[in-house]
């Protein structure tokens, strides 16, 4: 394989990589304040892909976009009011029991709505715009992934760490009943980590799905799985860590399907996982917990 | 014997006679009542595989997500060595098949006992990294296995032995409704003697606290090791069960689906009850054909009334299932068995509730 090959695989998972690293930072966050895998947050991704479909459809992109950040917002605080606040005080099976339960209701709802036949992405015209570097050529949206989503790490870290709200999450997320006493509104901040996964989500949906130009009801299922790998990878609560998973992942896979190993791609991952999980259970960036019995 | 030991053993014969009975007038006439016949092999053959899971997740404690890998792992074993011989070329036509198998060629019961003790062994190699993992870490990591074992068989290094991505087909059918119904019942008589069984106790006691657990002298990992192959052993016969119900499989059958829905049977019925589980399959099977209706275009004088159409079925089947997950977390059974003085118990009561309303 050529140098420039390499580079064109390595651009095309660098990209893939963002749009991961921006799915992960929601499962990282919902997990490190509720203890929950957002099964669910890989099909919010999914109908954001829906969302700017028919957002396109009579709205120019600028329009579009942000209705399709907005749209997908809602979806993800209506999920959490709807299907996890109820469970706060059940054991953690319950409540993952109802993450999967409506991942399984938004795949249904989306295969009924918009049928099971996958839907054409529509495109933003200046993101396909192709750009040629000698014999390497690259769409806008390849190049501008990586970068976007490092912008938006940055901004989300300084709001975690230099906010009120920030605070607040870092508050529930060590402790959520001395938070609670503190006089923090738990749920308000929950659902705020919700608004913040879920405009992530968006966003990389936009950008995962103008490379993919296709949509279907299951589209968001294993990205989602990858995603969260993603997360245990850097470390589940670390957001830097996400990031770096998430471009391990999308690079490592880009790879695999270029050297001629397309099935093991999936498989790749889980295994990924599996070792992470026995080797090093906190993941990169993670902070050890002790139990306390 | 007391009078309600009698009467409580009468009962059981009488039911067991009237199953028998009904699944001896199905097959009668097996070719008019086809439909129901196959509703209620694919309820038997998901009740094991809802026991199975039950077993660890309800009375071990660990939530496992990986049924559908060892089903895939069962099923590819028994479809393999089931198919007739003189068939395979026709299987296999793209690829080939491996000399080594072309005349290995077993009878259905030890072929599903093979499909079951290979996912049992594979379960009992995972098993031993990655049940030091806990809840939903332990989840997501045989979830992880289950997409591997796919991946696996899906792959063209297997080609001549799984057929790869085009997946087996020509598997031979049950001769008749009893064989999966009968292996069914064994199987999960089984799993009952288990969990009633010291192990049994040795189970639960962990689910409950596996620190106390272990101060009592449970080895924690021998335990959940057996929970986890034992499972695996009926989930992998389950999923023979399956290859040979379906006739032709592929990798695609044993997606996390199919694993997701396994889970809902065993939330529907009760995190914790056998027999939960059993009604939530036999429920869960027969009620998604009983909304099928939900999926044909409904007029009213004449009206047609739009939601009605293809995948209604499925969003009302998912809505139903939500509701059970939010306001009736303990399921059908909660962690209760059924048992004859519940059920008149339940009669009793309702009874008396009327009475009392009367008054």
């Amino acid at each position: 394989m050529s140098a420039t090959t390499l580079i064109q695989h390595m651009l095309t998972g660098i990209s893939l990589g963002g749009a991961y690293a921006l799915i992960a930072i929601g499962y990282t966050m919902v997990y490190g304040i509720l203890r929950l895998i957002n099964f669910a947050h890989g099909d919010i991704f999914m109908m954001a892909g829906y969302f700017m479909i028919f957002a396109m459809a009579s709205f120019p992109w600028f329009i579009s976009i942000p209705i399709t950040l907005i749209a997908t917002i809602a979806l993800g605080v209506l999920i959490e009011k709807a299907a996890y606040k109820p469970l706060r005080s059940a054991p953690r099976m319950s409540i993952m029991i109802s993450a999967i339960g409506v991942s399984y209701l938004l795949q249904n709802l989306a295969t009924y709505l918009f049928t099971a036949l996958p839907k054409s992405y529509p495109e933003v015209p200046f993101l396909k715009k192709i750009f040629q570097f000698g014999e390497i050529s690259a769409s806008l949206v390849t190049l501008v992934t990586p970068v976007l989503t490092v912008v938006l790490v940055i901004v989300l870290i300084q709001l975690i760490n230099h906010t009120k709200i920030g605070m607040a999450m870092r508050a529930v997320s060590k402790d959520t009943e001395t938070a609670r006493l503190m006089g923090i509104k738990v749920d308000t901040t929950i659902s705020m980590t919700f608004v913040i996964g879920s405009l992530l989500a968006a966003v990389g949906s936009i950008l995962y799905f103008t490379d993919r130009m296709t949509v279907y009801p299951f589209s968001g299922s294993l990205p989602g799985l990858k995603c969260f790998v993603a997360a245990v990878f850097g470390g589940i609560g670390s957001i830097p860590g996400a990031v770096v998973g998430g471009f391990v992942i999308g690079i490592c896979e880009t790879l695999l399907v270029a050297f001629g190993y397309s099935t093991y791609s999936d498989a790749f991952t889980f295994l990924l996982l599996i070792v992470v999980l026995l080797v090093r259970p906190t993941g990169l960036f993670g902070e050890a917990v002790t139990d306390k019995v | 014997m007391s009078k309600k030991k009698i009467r409580d053993i009468l009962l059981s014969v009488l039911l067991l006679a009237a199953a028998g009975g009904i699944l001896a007038w199905l097959q009668a006439d097996s070719s008019n009542h086809s439909y129901a016949i196959s509703i209620i092999e694919r309820s038997a053959i998901y009740a094991v595989v809802a026991v199975a899971m039950n077993m660890l997740t309800g009375f071990t404690g660990l939530f496992s997500l990986g049924q559908a890998g060892f089903m895939a792992l069962g099923a590819y074993v028994t479809g393999i060595l089931t198919i007739p011989v003189e068939l395979r070329a026709n299987v296999y036509y793209l690829n080939g098949i491996a000399p080594w198998l072309e005349n290995v060629h077993l009878p259905m019961l030890p072929a599903l006992i093979l499909g079951g003790l290979v996912a049992a062994l594979f379960a009992a190699l995972i098993g031993i990294p990655i049940l030091r993992l806990k809840s939903d870490y332990l989840a997501i990591a045989t979830l992880g296995f289950a997409e591997i074992i796919r991946a696996f068989l899906a792959s063209p290094a297997m080609n001549t032995i799984t057929n790869g991505s085009f997946g087996l087909n020509n598997i031979p059918a049950f001769s008749n409704i009893f064989v999966p119904c009968v292996i069914a019942a064994v199987c999960i008589l089984l799993m009952v003697l288990l969990i009633n069984s010291s192990y049994g106790r040795a189970f639960k006691a962990i689910r409950e606290d596996d620190v106390a657990a272990e101060s009592m002298g449970i080895n924690l990992f021998r335990h959940k090791e057996l929970a986890f192959v034992i499972s695996s052993f009926f989930t992998g016969i389950a999923g023979g069960l399956l290859a040979i119900y379906m006739r032709s499989i592929d990798t695609k059958t044993f997606q996390v689906t199919l694993t997701y829905n396994i889970l809902l049977i065993v939330v529907l019925g009760g995190i914790g009850s056998v027999t939960g589980s059993i009604i939530g399959s036999f429920l869960i099977n027969g009620g998604q054909e009983w909304l099928r209706f939900f999926d044909e275009p409904l007029s009213i004088g004449g009206v047609q009334i739009p939601l009605f159409r293809t995948g209604f079925r499925m969003v009302i089947y998912s809505v139903l299932l939500m509701i059970v997950v939010l306001f009736w977390r303990r399921g059908i059974m909660g962690t209760s068995e059924f048992t004859w003085d519940n059920l008149f118990g339940l009669f009793r009561r309702k009874k008396k509730k009327q009475a009392g309303g009367e008054a």
